[in-house]
């Protein structure tokens, strides 16, 4: 596998709704491995996490590398209504006007679990399912960097304990940010994990938890540390 | 559809018992019974006009959608065909189609191209702005995957908010079946020689009463079968629409 890139953010500025959300914000994110940025909400997450997506500016040469493709998955699975399952996962080589390598999509969506629903509409399967979908389309991609905003958000606990396993398990060796406002996803998942507060933003210091991801969450001091994280995003949106 | 006839035969109903009580002379308003003679009388006649009405119907109906189609298509690609030419659209719904009928008919003449120009005039609007807006208003998040992706932008207009306005475009549609009636039978009001509003016209100044109604049953009716083909058309062509989903 190629080596993935770290992210570098350097003296990033965004004014939104005239106060400044960015004012010469450095942060940096290790290569290969599962970052969690966690903080209360309208704190500027998203905003970092479409920034080097390229969907937000925040100023020129602020983001490093520039990248031209990531593997991208937010909240709304934005399945398209009118493909089915699989065209759904080749959906990004419909829009470069690439032929679709139809058995590596049938192959991604066997590994989501859902080999048998290849050709179900996405009005058909359940929320769950949806994401699973939207994951495949993520793998898909194979890009190096896989940036996702609150992709488990919308999910009941068991259906999101699943997700979170399969994203920890087939994403492992890329460069992932994944936002949440859930410390205990963050825990289950990060390798590494930073609250981000404050206005304009500062990212705290990077927590690395131990274990390896996915962790079953049944340890102490995870629980003190979630007790400890809920501290400081009550903190910042103070 | 049993509520559809049931419907149709509580008006004919109505309408015989309204005939029958007000004894109103069959000059001004004719009983079912005496429609239907004349229907039967002028079957042949009747048909003959009713088929170039409902042609003028579909190619009208072809002719504003395809034209209403490029338009709505141009505009979402070209930023200055949207600032100049979108108002001026708009503006152009001020005047009525039936003002400007008499115009299409010194131009086009008295056949039929009038007639489809006519349809055709009144269902662009609908059409060319249901698609507009659907194409305008592509959920933001597609957009932003879809940049992520790589996409390029004759693909995503293609690929993604070509079917996403799709829902939209079959509303537009819907009404567009609607009133591409209403635009063939003004286009014959204002001069024609055949075509069943030219019926209607010629036996309404004949006195011939019944025959108007014949003939405006008959449109009536196509008009009818006409929307439901379409409304059923666009249902099976848009399964995703979330509207009929719910049902």
């Amino acid at each position: 596998m190629r080596k993935p890139p770290s992210l570098h953010l350097r003296s990033a500025r965004l004014v939104y709704d005239g106060a400044p959300l960015f004012e010469n914000l450095d942060a940096d994110f290790a290569a290969g491995r599962f970052t969690c940025l966690l903080g209360p909400s309208g704190v500027g997450k998203s905003t970092l996490l479409r920034a080097f997506a390229g969907l937000a500016e925040v100023g020129p040469d602020a983001v490093s590398p520039k990248l031209a493709r990531v593997a991208w998955m937010a909240q709304d699975d934005l399945l398209c209504p009118w493909l089915d399952a699989l065209d759904n996962v080749t959906l990004g080589a419909s829009l470069r006007g690439e032929k679709a390598d139809l058995a590596k999509a049938r192959d991604l969506l066997a590994q989501v679990g859902l080999a048998d629903r290849a050709n179900a509409a996405p009005h058909e399967l359940s929320g769950g399912q949806r994401q699973r979908v939207a994951l495949a389309r993520t793998l898909y991609e194979d890009q190096d960097v896989v940036l996702m905003d609150e992709p488990f958000a919308g999910l009941d606990a068991p259906t999101r304990w699943r997700l979170q396993e399969l994203a920890a398990t087939l994403l492992a060796g890329r460069t992932v940010l994944l936002v949440t406002h859930d410390p205990r996803e963050a825990l289950r998942l990060g390798h590494d994990i930073r609250v981000l507060a404050g206005r304009p933003v500062k990212p705290g210091p990077v927590l690395s938890p131990p274990g390896a991801t996915p962790r079953a969450l049944d340890d102490v001091s995870l629980l003190a540390m979630e007790t400890k994280l809920i501290g400081e995003i009550a903190e910042g949106a103070a | 559809m049993i509520r559809g006839l049931v419907i149709a035969f509580g008006f004919f109903a109505f309408w015989y018992a309204l005939v029958a009580a007000t004894g109103v002379p069959h000059y001004i308003l004719p009983g079912p019974a005496r429609v239907a003679a004349a229907f039967a009388d002028n079957a042949g006649f009747i048909a003959e006009n009713a088929a170039i009405t409902f042609l003028e119907i579909v190619l009208g109906m072809l002719v504003g959608l395809i034209a209403g189609l490029s338009c709505a298509l141009a505009l979402a690609m070209s930023r200055l065909l949207r600032v100049w030419m979108l108002p001026l659209i708009v503006a152009s719904q001020a005047i009525p189609v039936f003002a400007i009928a008499p115009l299409l008919v010194l131009w086009l003449g008295y056949g039929i191209a009038s007639k489809i120009a006519a349809a055709a005039l009144i269902i662009f609007f609908p059409v060319a702005s249901a698609f507009y807006d659907g194409l305008a208003r592509t959920n933001a998040g597609f957009l932003d995957l879809a940049r992520t992706m790589g996409a390029t932008k004759p693909l995503i207009l293609l690929r993604l908010r070509f079917p996403a306005a799709l829902p939209a475009l079959a509303s537009g549609i819907r009404v567009a079946a609607a009133i591409a009636p209403i635009g063939a039978v003004i286009g014959e009001w204002v001069g024609a020689s055949a075509g069943l509003g030219f019926v209607m016209l010629q036996s309404n100044a004949q006195m011939r009463v019944d025959l108007v109604f014949a003939a405006l049953i008959v449109l009536a009716a196509f008009a009818l079968i006409f929307y439901a083909a379409i409304d059923r058309l666009m249902t099976a062509l848009v399964p995703w629409d979330p509207k009929r989903i719910d049902r």
